[in-house]
Formats: structure tokens, sequence, C-alpha cells
């Protein structure tokens, strides 16, 4: 469908990759985590390793959760954008087709959160 | 000649005063003197069926609405020279003030703006003069409310500087965008959306919270501006059910459009009272009732029988109604925790909830407080109590509709986010739930340049990268004062010595 108005309506997205001064944006859904209440809106560059993400930003964002420390998140279950999906550890994030605002899901086997109510 | 009646009669001085102001012109056209009215598809076969709501001629607005002032200005002087602030339930309380100040009263000026606008776009004179009033109102709704609250200002932090903080602040974009959607609408849908989705079928859910819970915390000021508005919301509702009748009535090829637009807006309200529903649980120390209950007695009850109304006109009740029934169980626990790990960029604190106010949420939420929200409590109070305080060091998705963080979980499945994302001309989108993602397909053109405040942040745009300098710099919020967890807070230790008492512990300070 389309927007119906006075005039032709079109107007550029505003958050294409070119805005983000060569990086890109990612997030990333651990599911049973929900003391994280939503996914991380994570700033990272294209070129980065799968490797790099994992250690450099992930472990930290996650941290302050008890199952991160015990997380082996390399060899989890991962899906990109709802589809399965098996990480290259040292391969970049664009290589491996993690675009701009891609999604990925990380589900971590046997770590289920907190209360048995995957908080 | 004798004249009759030297005095008007009521309704003859109504119909001077209103409809006859309009004219028909003669050398211009009406769609050119109207432009606005057909874009949208609504088609109006006549306008003289449309039957004025409101019934109040301008010199009788002014005169009744200057009485009202006049007793209002004399309860706020009363307030501030008595200290009124001291006579609250709990400095807490003054939280829900701030929310609401941010939040809601820069809506009121934005509904005075939108109304003011299609109050010029109608070419029937009723429909004309019904919102060029409640363009007034809305205005002076706006005006009153900061002052009902200008005394908490001298007493309390992160009541500074609403409107600048309402263009800029991340969980602002709520309520900016709502409007903003609106306002960029066609006249029809814009009072579709305001006067009949939300003031008719929502606002009890806004303005009953707000004004019994400041009746039930003390705060008279506030109270006596909810009395103060009462008269002017009545007649905003019966603006909003008329349009809808009116819309309704004049072409059966209306029907389809009303249908979409009440699907549209029914959900835009729901979401942005997710921000009510935990003000009503968490943020009032006195609390007047639950959202479930507020929800089941002001949606499903009333609103389940005015869409029985609306049936024989062939509307059914809103698209997804049933996955915001659903939620009404866990709504505000969801809202809260999330406001809780983002207090440091909030112009107002969270808490844990007290001992006595989780125990009355077993009570209201007999299904899903226990199982699912006081484990997270306790938890959390643990992690305080070791000097561990939670906030999330990261930030979150949001959707690209409603621009909440994209928290809320599916129908059924209380631990599952119910995400949806899809690419629209080779750009991903994300959404909080398929609701949001269907009115995204419906007019992409619209959301595409949404105003994300975590985008904008990564792209630069926000005077700084990093958390602090954003909160500090670019939205006005005083790191230390008017952010992060209430106990401890300076705010915390102002109440106290109001009340005589000493500071709290300090392990439970403010990080």
């Amino acid at each position: 469908m389309s927007v119906n108005a006075l005039y032709d309506y079109k107007f550029e997205p505003k958050d294409k990759v070119e805005n983000f001064n060569g990086m890109q944006l990612l997030y990333v859904y651990w599911p049973d985590h929900l003391m994280f209440c939503a996914p991380f809106a994570l700033l990272v560059q294209p070129d980065m390793t799968f490797r790099a993400l994992i250690e450099e930003i992930l472990k930290p964002a996650t941290a302050s959760h008890p199952d991160s420390a015990k997380a082996d998140f390399l060899n989890a279950e991962w899906l990109l954008n709802d589809e399965p999906f098996t990480p290259d550890a040292d391969a970049s994030l664009i290589a491996q087709g993690i675009d701009h605002k891609s999604m990925l899901t990380v589900t971590t086997p046997g770590l289920n959160g907190m209360a048995n109510v995957g908080y | 000649m004798a004249v009759k009646n030297k005095k008007l009669n009521l309704k003859d001085k109504y119909q001077y005063l209103t409809r006859d102001m309009a004219w028909e012109p003669t050398y211009q056209k009406m769609e050119d003197i109207y432009p606005d009215e057909r874009f949208e598809g609504i088609k109006i076969v006549d306008w003289s069926q449309w039957e004025d709501p409101f019934r109040l001629t301008m010199d009788a607005y002014w005169k009744y609405q200057a009485e009202k002032e006049k007793k209002l200005y004399a309860i706020f002087d009363a307030f501030a020279q008595n200290n009124g602030h001291q006579n609250i339930s709990d400095a807490r309380y003054v939280n829900a003030l701030k929310l609401f100040l941010s939040g809601v009263s820069p809506l009121e000026h934005a509904a005075f703006q939108g109304y003011s606008k299609v109050g010029r776009q109608f070419s029937g004179a009723g429909a004309r003069v019904a919102c060029q009033m409640q363009a007034i109102d809305e205005l002076r709704h706006s005006q009153t409310q900061q002052h009902a609250m200008s005394h908490y200002n001298k007493h309390f932090n992160g009541l500074h500087d609403a409107p600048h903080m309402h263009d800029r602040v991340w969980f602002l974009s709520v309520p900016k965008s709502f409007f903003d959607d609106a306002r960029s609408a066609g006249p029809f849908e814009f009072l579709t959306a305001i006067s009949f989705s939300f003031e008719y079928v929502l606002t009890n859910l806004l303005f009953v919270p707000f004004m019994s819970g400041a009746a039930y915390n003390g705060d008279m000021a506030t109270v006596t501006f909810g009395f103060s508005a009462q008269s002017d919301e009545a007649r905003h509702m019966t603006l909003g059910l008329e349009v809808i009748k009116f819309i309704l009535e004049q072409h059966e090829d209306n029907v389809p459009i009303v249908q979409r637009w009440i699907d549209k807006w029914f959900w835009r309200g729901f979401r942005l009272l997710s921000l009510v529903s935990m003000m009503m649980d968490y943020m009032l120390p006195n609390k007047v009732m639950s959202w479930s209950e507020a929800w089941e007695v002001y949606y499903e009850q009333n609103g389940g029988a005015l869409f029985k109304d609306l049936e024989r006109y062939g509307i059914r009740p809103p698209k997804y109604q049933d996955v915001a029934n659903d939620a009404k169980h866990h709504l505000s626990h969801q809202l809260w925790t999330t406001f809780y790990q983002y207090s440091q960029a909030t112009n107002f604190h969270t808490w844990i909830p007290e001992k006595e106010e989780m125990d009355w949420m077993s009570e209201k939420y007999p299904e899903t407080f226990d199982k699912y929200y006081r484990p997270r409590y306790e938890y959390l109070a643990k992690e305080a109590a070791a000097g561990r305080r939670f906030y999330n060091n990261t930030l979150p998705q949001l959707c690209q509709v409603c621009q909440v963080p994209t928290l809320f979980t599916e129908m059924g499945a209380p631990t599952k986010l119910s995400h949806r994302q899809l690419v629209h001309e080779g750009e991903r989108y994300h959404f909080c739930s398929e609701a949001c993602c269907d009115i995204f397909k419906h007019e992409p053109e619209k959301y595409v340049q949404a105003w994300l405040p975590v985008h904008q942040i990564y792209q630069g745009n926000c005077e700084g990268a990093d958390v602090e300098t954003v909160v500090q710099k670019y939205y006005h919020i005083n790191i230390g004062e008017d952010n992060f967890e209430y106990l401890g807070s300076p705010d915390h230790k102002h109440w106290m010595s109001i009340k005589g008492e000493k500071p709290a512990d300090e392990n439970q300070d403010a990080a």
C-alpha cells in the first residue's frame, strides 16, 4: 500500500547506512534473558570479525547477567534475520551477510535465564 | 418597525453566532477554498446533517472559561502559599508529574495546533466551529497543566525543561511521534485519530489515572486542574462520537477507510498508554486501581458497548484488540522494568516496589505477577543491596512505528518478544508487534523517515557519542539530580528532610 497524500509523498529513509559514518547498525537478541528488555541496538564496523563482535561487544553488553560468563556464544545457535545461520568466527560481519540493520538471535542451550521465566 | 425581541433567544443566538457566520462563495469554488477536504477519499454528501456537539457560542465560552480560570488560579496560589507539595503521599509521586509534564502537556499543545489546522479545512461551518473551540481548550489545558505543576519545579528535580525534552528524549519520542503522525494526516483522519480513538475511546485511561492518582496522593493542584478540564473533556468526547457517526452516515464508501483508521489509532493509542500503565501500577504510592482493572472497565466494557453500537454502520472492534486485552496482565510490569534499567537516561527516578506494593500487585495480577515479575524485582533488589544497582549499558532496539523499545511479548507467550521485521525498498525495518508492522506496510513512506532516538545518537546527531553527553547536553537532564535510582537521590533526601527523617541507607545510594 501507499500513503494517501496531496502531493508526491516521497522521503529518504532516515537510517540509510551512509548516515552512520562508515559504521552499521546491528541488533542482537538473546532469548530467555529478559533482564535486557529488548534486543541490543549496536553500532559496529562492517569489517569486524564475528569473533571480535562476541569478545569486544556482545560479552561486555551481556556481562551483568549471571548467565553471561557461562555462555559459549561462538558455539551457540544463531539466527540471522530469522533464518538459521552458522557464523564464521574469523570472517567479517559483512562478508557473511550481516548487513546494516540485520538482527542476530542467539540461543544458548542450557542457559535459560533466571527464575524459570527467561529473565 | 417594531422589534419583536430585543434579546435573541438561545437557539437564534447560537444559529447567528456559529453557522450563520459562514456563507456560500460565489466567485471562488468550494474545493479551491477547502483543498484538503477530499484527498483522503471521505465522501460528504450534506454538511448540514452535522450536529453541533458543543451548543456553545463564543461569548458564552469566554465567560464560562474565565470563571473556571479564576477559581483554578486561586487554588494554585493557595497551594503554593501553603507549601502544598509537603502534603503529598510520598515524593515518589512527583515522578508521575514529571512524566505527565514532559509526555502529556506538550501533546495538549500539539492538539491545539492540530485542531487549529483542521478548523480551517472543513467546508462545513459546524465542524469548523467545533474544532476551533477545541483548539482553544487544548491551549488552555497545556498552559494550566504547566501552571499546576510549576510549584513542584521549585522543590523537585526533572521538571525544569519539559518542552525541550519532549522534542529530544528517547522515550518522549513515543508521544511526540504519535501526535506528529496524526497532525500530518488529513483532517478526517486527524479527527478519527484524536477526537474519536483517543478522546472518546481511550481518554479515560489517561485522564482518570492521573487525576484520581493526584487526588489519592494529596496533589490538590493537579486535582483542581482535572476538575477545571473535565467539562472540556466531556465536550471533546461528544465531538469524537459525532465525528465518527457523521462520517459513517454520509456515505457507505467511508466505512472501510474509517475502519482502517480505527484499527491504526486504537493500536497507536494503546502503545502510547503503555506509559500510563506503569505510572498507575508503579509511580502512584497510593494506588487508585490497577492498569488491568482500568483496561477492563474503560476499554473492554465501555469500548465493547461502543463498538456494539457502531456495528450497525458496519464497523467492527479494532483489529488486534485481543492482543491488547491479553497484554493487560503484563504491560505495566514490562514497562517499569524497562525504565528501571534505563533510568540513567530519564528525567524521572525509578525504584523497586516496596513489599506492600508487590503484595498489592500479586493480588491484582494473580496469574502473572508472582510467576513472571516478582522474581525479577527480588533479583534486582538483591543486586542493588550488594551495591550493583542494575543499569542496562547498551541502547535498545526501537519499533519503527510506535518508537517504544521492542520489549513487548507475544500473546500467550509472555517470555518471547513479539518482534517483527521486513525489508522495504532494500532497507530493513523492525517492529514491536504485528500491529505496528501492519501500520508500516500500509503507509511505508510515512515511517521510513521516523526520527528514532537511538539511531540518531549513533549517527552523531545528538551532541555526543556517549550516553552521558547525550543525556546532559542534548536532553538537558541533570546527571545525578534528575536521573538514576530514587533511593538516595536528591529528591529522596529532600523529602526525608521535609518529613524530619534521616536519609536512606548509603548502600542504596544512586550510582
